[in-house]
């Protein structure tokens, strides 16, 4: 973990409520796909735990959804603005466990940790497919992103406005070497009980302080309690108790 | 040069920042940040008989200049505790710390009072009967005068380590409460726990905290711990841990003018991580800045 100034360099609309900032800052710390940043907002005492979407030497891409006055707020910041980030926080997946061929399921503010992690089996030379679930039309984001790292990419939306009608479930339709989910608990359930292979699936909870000293985010597992800020928030699927 | 010397109850801390309880887990994740030898002491997690998980999630709430917490004790249990945790303490801190244990029933008090007297790096028992988020027993010891001097007489009776008495500020008149203590042996008292606070979550126009309630803490309470600690000093003559908000070096000194003799900070180390260390370095220069060259002449100061 370390805490460190990032300055904004674009924070852009990309979807029905839904941002993409990057920010330019030192990402030493980041080592896997599916850690989060925490980050200080001017005004609210608690910082904002967000997924890493991507980073590289210097930048780091992060993709938000407004659900709150914090969010709301981070939505009007501006190119070069300074922030107080905490990186290098959770465990992230492990893109050793992918196989050959992983799927990787995202859903609504789910996809953003799938990018990193769909790019870093890219380069391993993994045969990725990415599906991912989406409310309506007007949510839908990353797509094309993730098609040009050259993964099969499946959308689905619940209404049908967009993609397949229904949910990342639906477009699940061959065998997997490995899966890896971010998303709603229903959709993390639905994924577990479709695909027999193996999966890290990563859990959000309101958190303290996203480092593992406050206890906010305990989660029951079959082994006992864990912290999803610091034990997580990637779990084996073997682990949870849904 | 100045001095941050403090003695309290026949310790010497290097300075009187103490990361509370329940802020500062048991110093592992911390270490791994800093060099936490430069603390004056730490509250270790309350610790319980047993195991705990503690509340449903969720169990924080942010608020203006603060948060809310109902996480209930969670612990790995006092077996595990000194099993693993105090000897790891003395690897990673080496100083003695705050031994901050919670109970649902007087013999459970008195079971950990026991365990914890048998550890050499403890040097500090912190008697927590006021924990908000539990129901059955921490705040309910707290809340009259006659249930807090029962805890601490029995505590008493079991250990030689300094007995300090964590106290609520959710009753009427916590001053007669901390009285009681004194009477009852008390060496010191730990004040303020948090403060009873909820939030409610518009969308699903429900209480955020799956407790409903919980603790109230942060910046936001600091003067309503300055206005207790002030109150309680005037009345007992046993030295007091202030706690509540305390966010700087300057935060501190106000508290000890209050009438502390060291201090408690809290939430403050869930935002910034680095805030403890980063107010030891701060300290001498802030004394400097108000003419103090001994920290320790500072307590009770508002009152002089």
């Amino acid at each position: 973990m370390k805490q460190s100034i990032f300055t904004i360099e674009t924070n852009v609309n990309i979807a029905k409520d839904v941002y993409r900032m990057t920010l330019i800052g030192d990402t030493s710390e980041i080592t896997r796909p599916g850690q989060f940043v925490n980050i200080q907002l001017d005004g609210f005492y608690l910082r904002r735990p967000i997924s890493v979407c991507d980073w590289e030497e210097r930048t780091l891409t992060l993709i938000y959804k407004v659900l709150g006055r914090g969010t709301e707020a981070m939505s009007h910041y501006t190119p070069g603005t300074g922030l107080d980030v905490l990186t290098g926080l959770g465990n992230g997946f492990d893109v050793d466990k992918a196989g050959d061929n992983p799927v990787l399921a995202g859903g609504g503010v789910g996809v953003p940790p799938m990018y990193g992690l769909a790019k870093r089996l890219r380069e391993m030379g993994k045969n990725v497919t990415v599906v991912m679930g989406f409310a309506s039309a007007e949510d839908v984001f990353y797509e094309e992103e993730l098609t040009k790292l050259g993964c099969t990419v499946k959308v689905a939306t619940v209404d049908g406005s967009y993609g397949k009608k229904g949910f990342v479930t639906d477009l699940m339709d061959g065998s997997y070497s490995y899966s890896y989910a971010c998303g709603p608990i229903p959709m993390l359930k639905a994924v577990y009980d479709k695909l027999p292979c193996g999966g890290e699936y990563s859990f959000e909870e309101r958190m303290g302080c996203g480092f593992g000293a406050c206890m906010g985010c305990s989660c029951k597992t079959k082994y006992g309690s864990l912290r999803i800020c610091k034990d997580g928030p990637v779990l084996e699927k073997e682990i949870i108790v849904w | 040069m100045v001095n941050t010397t403090i003695h309290l109850s026949g310790l010497v801390l290097d300075n009187p920042i103490i990361p509370a309880s329940g802020t500062f887990g048991y110093g592992r994740e911390f270490a791994e940040l800093y060099d936490i030898r430069c603390l004056g002491s730490f509250s270790i997690k309350g610790t319980t008989k047993d195991p705990r998980f503690g509340n449903p999630t969720p169990r924080i709430a942010e608020c203006p200049n603060g948060m809310i917490n109902a996480v209930g004790l969670q612990n790995p249990g006092i077996e595990k505790v000194i099993a693993e945790e105090l000897p790891n303490i003395k690897k990673i801190f080496g100083k003695p710390v705050v031994a901050n244990i919670g109970g649902f029933s007087l013999e459970e008090y008195v079971y950990c009072a026991e365990k914890m007297d048998a550890c050499d790096n403890v040097g500090i028992l912190e008697v927590n009967i006021s924990c908000p988020n539990v129901h059955g027993g921490g705040m309910g010891f707290g809340t009259t005068a006659e249930s807090a001097a029962s805890v601490t007489e029995a505590v008493k009776k079991v250990t030689t380590k300094p007995v300090y008495v964590k106290l609520t500020p959710n009753v009427t008149d916590i001053v007669s409460i901390a009285k009681a203590v004194e009477a009852a042996g008390a060496d010191g008292i730990s004040m303020i726990n948090t403060l009873v606070g909820m939030r409610i979550d518009l969308k699903r126009k429900k209480p955020v905290i799956a407790n409903t309630t919980g603790g109230f803490s942060g910046p936001a309470i600091l003067p309503v711990a300055l206005a207790q600690v002030y109150r309680v000093y005037d009345a007992v003559n046993i030295p007091i841990i202030g706690m509540g908000g305390i966010s700087s070096a300057e935060d501190v000194i106000e508290m000890m003018l209050a009438g502390a003799s060291a201090v408690q900070i809290g939430a403050a180390n869930l935002v910034n991580p680095y805030i403890c260390r980063d107010i030891v370095a701060a300290l001498p220069e802030v004394m400097q800045k108000y003419g103090i060259t001994n920290l320790e002449e500072c307590t009770g100061g508002a009152h002089r």
